[in-house]
């Protein structure tokens, strides 16, 4: 009997919920079943009834086993995951010349991401090393000069003495430390070195929180007592202990040693020296509570929660009645610098405010260059595997037939990008074992593999699963989008649309490169700019040597008089500074026809007959100091820039008079006009300077070797003649050309650096253009092969295929050229003797990723071009 | 195979599989069962024990005819698989030598002491 169904229907809410929630395979009859027994009820009972009893057998159906995306419980997942990664391994194995490009890729990227990562966080713990890290500050003095804000650290021994008497709650320690570190000669026995020293009060050791390794924290609680480093114990002594042995100071003092402390790390403050000792030594006991000489930085460690900007004007106002005229002229006033911001936040401008400081910029450049290399990195990534995977489509559509679901074909690829990142980062860390000597060295840092700590693991594993979600997004997505019959067929979608993310990934990737070709080259520009300044004297062939001996002064004319009889030396010469640093300032010039306005001090420094053979000054107008004349001591030698800032057409026979405040005043005649010497910076201007004609109380002393000598044969010979002469000092020369080349040291660190990271994203961008050419080449192996047999010439194919790739470089170009320069511009402007960015730098690096561009290029186009057409044509 | 496990339900459902033969589709099973246990139960928990003895490869399927009650939508069939069928005749074997040994008041076996 047919049943009557003419307009009775199960309840369709019930049908769409079903339909929901249901697994599909299931749907069907269950429906089927539901609806056969609604109407079986509805006929033997009633509609309410069966539609009652539907619901009952729906919420019946909500059960694990029915519901869609649940779990079975027999897991075939695994077997899944196994599967994956066989299929993702034997895929690597396949394609070798590809796999090794795409991973090399990513191992630079992160090589390059963890060295900067690591370096950043070098610098960013700066001096954390110190248990009180958060409590110590540096007194800073605030002081006001014809309307511009200084901040100096330099401040007076009162100060300490003064916040110590006052003995307030907000401070639990004071420690004053001498302002400039001392260079000494420490000798024990026949060993003698030179190092540099740290002298400061006595709770020195306590207040730093040194680790001591042998004897305590107060070991430098006798005024003649000295703790060493370790490493210098170790020079001195060898393994004996070093406890309580005498050692002697510039063969002037004697210092019992009280203590060994460990070394502190290179990213700390104090680490450049090697020992500790009594400041009282240098300034002597009665001048550790004076206002005058601005000989001390002053340390204080800080209660915690103390507000900075109060104790500090605490301080201000309790100096007050101590200030002088000049400091009350320039409204003096102190501040607290904390230790968390020596490293990085120590610059101010004009009005007193903190700017950026150098070494910040650095730690974000550097920063940003790691980002910038890692997208790098992924962006090959991505577009090599998209590149390589539509030769999968085939699978990709086999796959979807067998009845994969598009998320396990996402999932299948993302384990694929997964196992190339990890291996990618296994030889990454093979890499930075190799590179990271190299790199410690450059940037001069002590950075050590992490390989130790738990939460490198741990963020490793975090930054490689990253890594192959964002490199394997975009295949694996747009992989597992393809259409099964299309790609079956061996059509693919990949009309011009799909070509210009690719293309878009490759303009990026060489904006970058050409930006930092820019980079680079302006960098080396520079710094070949400062080299090629006349130096002003000769430093090759020129030794430089402190004599640590109280018995210099007599012996000097000596010295220098045994040298010239060995032959070995052309000249010698003193002065009381070197010519590596520009100290020495003093103002209160004055002479005929000087501008009223006219304030500047000029660097100020005494030189020995002699000096100007030494080191070879070069001599514009006038003479040197001439030891026959009697009258030269009151001689004056001055350089260019004296005479154009003094405005002196005829210099030489003009009478200047010196009024310093610590001198009766006297007159002085310019007999001489030297050319400018590179004192300073080789980046900065030169100093207007004068010199003056002295015999007595100097400390340095210059050889000129013979240049008819050579320098291995000559230096022995004068050792051994300054030894019979001062048995007691070192002979601790040094060369002057050696000394110069270190003025570049900054600078050419950065630019190694700088090169590397250029070399590293030109690499991964070289090896990402050379995947893609494969690629793009091989794809149209047969229309390549159809325009041979139709007559196209090797030339006309090779531009064929190079074209497309000069054009995305030349956007590149264009994009990269002004961000380059304004960063450029920008570092440039820090230096006052700068070179400019000019065309011919530019011209050069968008020649030079031309070049890389087309020689890469050309590999694969030259292959392609001259392959064999029939070849080609046969592969169906 | 002894060491898979029947359940007193399941057991049911494959018998009543067996008995239904063509016509052992989820719905009916459910119906036979009401009926010969006078118990009610659901189609939802009938169904899920059928796949639970398909997993355990006691039972195998395939879909059947559709029909106009069922709104045109087609039935899945289930049939015993021969290790269903072995199962079931352990299970019976098991069940029947444990009944021979058990003590009944018509044999007399009782140890009564008197």
């Amino acid at each position: 009997m047919k049943p009557d169904r003419s307009n009775i229907n199960p309840p369709k809410y019930g049908e769409r919920l079903l339909s929901k929630v249901l697994k599909d395979d299931l749907l069907e009859e269950v429906l089927g079943d539901l609806e056969e027994k609604f109407h079986k009820t509805a006929h033997k009972y009633s509609k309410i009834k069966a539609r009652r009893n539907y619901w009952y057998q729906v919420i019946n159906y909500l059960r694990p086993f029915a519901i869609k995306h649940f779990r079975s419980k027999s897991f075939n997942n695994i077997t899944m995951v196994k599967h994956n990664f066989k299929i993702s391994f034997r895929q690597l194995l396949r394609n070798k010349a590809f796999s090794l490009i795409n991973i090399g890729g990513l191992a630079f990227g992160m090589v390059v991401t963890i060295l900067i990562s690591l370096w950043v966080q070098d610098e960013l713990n700066f001096n954390k090393y110190f248990e009180d890290y958060d409590q110590i500050v540096q007194v800073m003095r605030k002081d006001l000069y014809d309307g511009e804000t200084a901040i100096n650290s330099a401040n007076v021994s009162g100060l300490g003495a003064l916040i110590r008497s006052n003995n307030w709650d907000q401070v639990e320690d004071v420690l004053m430390v001498r302002w400039r570190n001392q260079d000494f000669v420490l000798s024990y026995e026949e060993n003698k070195f030179r190092q540099v020293g740290i002298f400061l009060e006595q709770n020195g050791p306590e207040f730093l929180g040194l680790k001591m390794i042998r004897g305590d924290l107060s070991a430098l609680k006798e005024r003649r007592s000295i703790i060493l480093s370790q490493s210098l114990a170790k020079k001195l002594f060898g393994d004996m202990d070093p406890m309580n042995k005498m050692v002697s100071i510039n063969a002037q003092a004697e210092l019992l040693v009280t203590g060994v402390y460990e070394d502190l790390p290179k990213n700390t403050k104090f680490a450049e020296a090697t020992y500790f000792s009594r400041v009282e030594h240098i300034t002597g006991d009665e001048n550790m509570n004076i206002w005058s000489n601005y000989n001390m930085a002053v340390y204080l460690k800080v209660a915690p929660g103390v507000d900075y900007e109060e104790l500090s004007n605490l301080i201000t106002e309790q100096s007050k009645p101590n200030f002088n005229k000049f400091a009350i002229e320039a409204q003096l006033s102190f501040l607290l610098h904390p230790m968390s911001d020596w490293h990085l936040k120590s610059e101010w401008d004009e009005n007193g405010n903190p700017v950026l400081s150098q070494s910040m910029k650095f730690v974000w450049m550097y920063g940003a260059i790691g980002v910038f290399v890692l997208l790098l990195a992924c962006v090959n990534f991505m577009n090599l595997s998209t590149a390589q995977s539509e030769k999968r489509a085939k699978e990709v559509g086999i796959r979807k037939t067998l009845g994969s679901v598009k998320k396990q074909l996402v999932f299948q690829f993302y384990i694929e990008s997964f196992l190339y990142s990890f291996f990618a980062f296994i030889i990454s860390q093979g890499l930075l074992y190799l590179f990271l000597p190299w790199f410690n060295a450059t940037a001069e840092k002590d950075i050590v593999l992490p390989w130790s700590h738990l939460e490198f693991w741990f963020i490793s594993l975090a930054f490689v699963l990253m890594t192959s979600i964002l490199a394997g997004s975009y295949p694996a997505l747009f992989l597992s989008s393809f259409k099964p019959i299309s790609t079956l067929k061996g059509k693919i979608n990949t009309g011009k649309w799909a070509s210009i993310p690719r293309r878009a990934l490759v303009v990026f990737q060489f904006t970058i490169s050409i930006t930092l070709i820019i980079g680079s080259i302006t960098v080396n520009e520079q710094i070949q700019y400062a080299k090629n300044r006349p130096v002003g004297y000769s430093p090759k062939g020129m030794l430089t040597i402190r004599p640590a001996t109280p018995n210099f002064q007599e012996k000097r004319t000596i010295l220098a008089d045994e040298l010239m009889k060995t032959g070995m030396v052309a000249a010698t010469g003193a002065s009381n500074y070197p010519v590596t640093n520009a100290r020495g300032w003093n103002g209160g010039f004055t002479w005929e026809g000087m501008d009223p306005t006219f304030d500047k001090s000029f660097n100020t420094i005494k030189i020995s007959h002699g000096y100007a053979d030494a080191v070879q000054m070069k001599f514009i107008s006038g003479r040197n100091f001439d030891p026959t004349l009697s009258t030269d001591k009151n001689a004056i030698i001055i350089n260019r820039s004296a005479m154009e800032e003094m405005q002196l057409e005829n210099p030489v026979g003009t009478v200047v008079r010196w009024a310093p405040t610590w001198k009766d005043p006297e007159s002085y005649t310019i007999i001489g006009v030297v050319e400018d010497m590179i004192k300073e910076s080789p980046f900065a201007h030169t100093y207007l300077s004068v010199m003056f004609l002295e015999e007595k109380s100097m400390d340095w002393f210059f050889i000129r070797l013979n240049p008819n000598q050579s320098a291995s044969i000559a230096i022995p010979v004068i050792q051994d003649t300054f030894d019979a002469i001062f048995p007691e000092a070192p002979f601790d020369y040094h060369f002057a050309d050696d000394d110069y080349a270190q003025k570049f040291m900054a600078e050419i660190r950065i630019g190694e650096l700088a090169n590397f990271f250029t070399l590293l994203a030109i690499l991964i961008s070289v090896l990402g253009l050379f995947g893609l050419v494969s690629y793009m080449t091989e794809r149209r192996t047969k229309e390549i092969g159809i325009r041979k047999v139709l007559g196209a010439s090797i030339a006309s194919i090779w531009q064929l295929i190079s074209k497309e790739f000069v054009i995305l470089i030349g956007i590149s170009a264009m994009i990269a050229i002004p961000i380059a320069y304004r960063i450029m511009n920008g570092w440039l402007n820090s230096y006052e003797v700068k070179t400019n960015i000019s065309a011919k730098v530019i011209l050069l690096s968008v020649i030079g990723g031309l070049s890389i561009t087309i020689i890469t290029v050309s590999f694969q186009a030259i292959k392609a071009a001259l392959a064999n057409p029939v070849n080609a044509l046969r592969s169906e | 195979m002894k060491d898979i496990k029947l359940g007193d339900l399941e057991e049911t459902l494959l018998l009543l599989v067996g008995i239904l033969g063509q016509d052992a589709y989820a719905l009916r099973i459910s119906e036979e069962y009401e009926v010969q246990t006078k118990k009610a139960i659901s189609i939802g928990a009938v169904h899920g024990t059928l796949n639970r003895l398909i997993e355990k490869g006691f039972l195998t399927s395939e879909m059947g005819e559709a029909t106009a009650e069922r709104g045109g939508r087609r039935k899945r069939i289930y049939s015993i698989t021969a290790v269903g069928d072995t199962a079931l005749q352990d299970s019976k074997d098991f069940k029947m030598s444990l009944w021979k040994q058990y003590p009944t008041l018509s044999t007399g076996n009782l140890n009564f002491e008197f």
